[in-house]
C-alpha cells in the first residue's frame, strides 16, 4: 500500500495533508484495515476547537469502537458528510473520499512532530 | 502465551486476522464481518470453534449426575439428542451454558464454553457422589461449524450418514472424509448446520475439504466476529455477556431450560425462591433508533435516571440497524419501552424489542 508523500502521519494512523493555514485529516489504510467494516463515524462539528493528541471522534467497526486523535491543533472548519450515510467509504479509499474533517491550524509548527511517509511505513513495520 | 487450536497456521495462512479470545489465538475475521455474515445467512460459512470444550461423564449412573448438575431434564434425552442447559451454582448465577449430547444411557458429551471449560469440569466433578468418570477432554477434539441454508447440502457431498434424517439437535457417529466425526445438527448462528467434533489431527484435512466443497455454493470461512453478530441477531447468549456467575436463568429469559418437574439439581433452592418473590432485572432487545451504536458495558437509561445496562450491540448486518441486548427492572423489560443507552457521556434514544432479531424462514 502506497502512502501519501505530501501526507504526514500520526503514530494514532491519522493522515493530515495541510494546504495554506488548513489540513485535511483522515485515518490511514493501515487504520481501516486494522478495524475492519467501518459502520459509525463520529465527528465533531464545525467550529468545534480541537487539540493536538486529544481524542476529537470515534470511528467504529462491527466489532469495536477507535477514538481519532486530532494531529494539530486549530478550529473544525468542515467535516465530511458523506461519512454519516457512507461510512464504508472508509474502508473503500481512506486516503481520498473518506477524508474526516479541515481544521484550521492554530500552531503550523505541530507539524513537525508528526511522521512523513516514509516514517509512517517504516512505523508500521512495512 | 496463548493458546493454540490445532488449525491456528491454517487460518493464518488464509489471512485471518487472529485474536486473543479467552485465551486462545483464535480467527477473529478472514475477507470481514459483514461479508462473513452474509455467506452464513444466505449461503454458508465455516467455522473453527476447536477452543470449545469438551466433557465427558459414563458411567452406569451417569443420568443422575448430568441431572443433578443441570438445570434441563437430561432424563427426556434419546440416544443421539442433544439439549441445551445450564450449569448453575448453588446461588442460581451461571457457571455455564452448555449442550448435553446422550451418545448412550451411560455416557453424556458436553461441549461446553472454552474458557470456562476448567472450571466447569470441577464443578461438576464435585457434585459426583455417583462414582462416574468424569472428563475434561478439550483437547482432545476439534470441532468445526458448516452453518447456513446451504450448509447439509455442502456436508453432504463429504459423508455417507443421511443428514436429512439428523433432526434439529440430533446427532449421529459416523465419517467426514473418511474421518470418524460426531455430527451434530447444532449451531450458534439462528441457521439450519451442523457442528462436527473431529480428532484434532483429522481437523486439517476436513476444513479444506469442506471449503472445497463448498466453493461453489459460496461457503465462506468465518471468524468469531460474524459468529457473535449471528448468535446476537438470533438472541442466544454468550457467556460473560448475557449471562455470568451472577445472573440467573429466570432473568436471563432462559427459563425455559429449567425443568422444575425434574428433582433436584444445583441451584434449584435458589430460583424457587427468586421465582417466588419475583424477577427484578430481565434480559431484553433493544435497537436504537438515534445516531450511535450501544455496545457492552454501556449504561441504559429510562427517564433519565441509571435503569440497567447493555450486554451485547451492534450493528445488525441482516436487518441493517444498531441493535443489543440489555438487561433493565422487570418492569421496563417489555418491548415498547422508551430507554436511552449512554454512548461516550451521550444518551441516545432507543426502544425495548423483543427477542429474538432474527428468525430464519422455515
Amino acid at each position: 500500500m502506497s502512502y501519501p508523500e505530501n501526507f504526514r502521519y500520526t503514530k494514532e494512523h491519522e493522515w493530515i495533508l495541510v494546504e495554506g493555514d488548513t489540513g485535511t485529516v483522515g485515518i490511514t489504510h493501515h487504520a481501516q484495515k486494522e478495524l475492519g467494516d467501518i459502520v459509525y463515524v463520529d465527528l465533531p462539528k464545525p467550529g468545534t476547537a480541537v487539540e493536538a493528541g486529544k481524542a476529537m471522534g470515534s470511528v467504529e467497526s462491527v466489532k469495536a469502537v477507535s477514538d481519532i486523535y486530532s494531529p494539530v491543533s486549530g478550529e473544525v472548519v468542515e467535516v465530511n458528510e458523506l461519512l454519516a450515510t457512507a461510512p464504508e467509504k472508509l474502508n473503500e479509499d481512506p486516503h481520498g473520499a473518506a477524508w474526516l474533517v479541515k481544521i484550521r491550524l492554530a500552531n503550523p509548527a505541530e507539524l513537525d512532530g508528526l511522521m512523513s511517509a516514509a516514517d509512517y511505513q517504516a512505523y508500521l513495520g512495512e | 502465551m496463548l493458546k493454540q487450536i490445532p488449525l491456528a497456521a491454517v487460518h493464518r495462512a488464509l489471512g485471518a486476522k487472529m485474536v486473543d479470545f479467552g485465551g486462545w489465538e483464535m480467527p477473529l475475521q478472514y475477507t470481514g464481518i459483514l461479508e462473513e455474515h452474509r455467506a452464513v445467512r444466505t449461503a454458508a460459512g465455516l467455522f473453527d470453534v476447536s477452543h470449545m470444550g469438551e466433557i465427558e461423564i459414563r458411567g452406569p449412573e451417569a443420568l443422575q449426575l448430568v441431572q443433578q448438575a443441570t438445570t434441563n431434564n437430561a432424563a427426556k434425552l434419546a440416544d443421539g439428542q442433544v439439549q441445551y442447559s445450564g450449569l448453575l451454582y448453588e446461588h442460581g448465577g451461571f457457571v455455564d451454558d452448555i449442550l448435553v449430547h446422550r451418545v448412550a444411557a451411560d455416557h453424556y458429551f458436553l461441549c461446553v464454553n472454552a474458557s470456562n471449560q476448567d472450571k466447569d469440569f470441577e464443578h461438576i466433578r464435585a457434585q459426583n457422589r455417583w462414582n462416574c468418570t468424569v472428563e475434561n477432554r478439550g483437547a482432545d477434539y476439534a470441532q468445526l461449524a458448516i452453518q447456513g441454508p446451504r450448509a447439509a447440502e455442502i456436508l453432504q457431498k463429504l459423508t455417507p450418514v443421511a443428514l436429512s434424517e439428523i433432526r434439529y439437535y440430533r446427532f449421529r457417529d459416523g465419517e467426514v472424509c473418511s474421518r470418524p466425526a460426531r455430527i451434530a445438527r447444532t449451531g450458534y448462528t439462528g441457521e439450519d448446520g451442523f457442528e462436527l467434533y473431529l480428532s484434532p489431527g483429522d481437523a486439517a484435512e476436513v476444513w479444506q475439504a469442506l471449503l472445497d466443497a463448498g466453493r461453489e455454493a459460496g461457503l465462506r470461512p468465518c471468524g468469531l466476529g460474524a459468529r457473535n453478530t449471528l448468535r446476537m441477531e438470533a438472541g442466544m447468549a454468550l457467556y460473560g455477556h448475557e449471562i455470568d456467575a451472577s445472573i440467573t436463568p429466570l432473568e436471563a429469559g432462559l427459563e425455559w431450560i429449567v425443568k422444575w418437574d425434574k428433582g433436584d439439581f444445583c441451584g434449584r433452592a435458589r430460583l424457587e425462591k427468586q421465582k417466588a418473590e419475583g424477577v427484578r432485572r430481565k434480559l431484553i432487545g433493544f435497537e436504537m433508533r438515534g445516531r450511535g451504536i450501544g455496545r457492552d458495558g454501556y449504561e441504559v437509561r429510562v427517564g433519565g435516571q441509571p435503569a440497567g445496562w447493555v450486554t451485547s450491540g451492534g450493528p445488525s448486518p441482516t436487518l441493517g440497524k444498531n441493535i443489543g441486548m440489555c438487561y433493565l427492572p422487570a418492569e421496563l423489560a417489555q418491548p415498547g419501552t422508551a430507554i436511552e443507552i449512554v454512548v461516550r457521556e451521550q444518551p441516545v434514544e432507543a426502544v425495548t424489542v423483543p427477542l429474538p432479531f432474527y428468525r430464519r424462514p422455515k
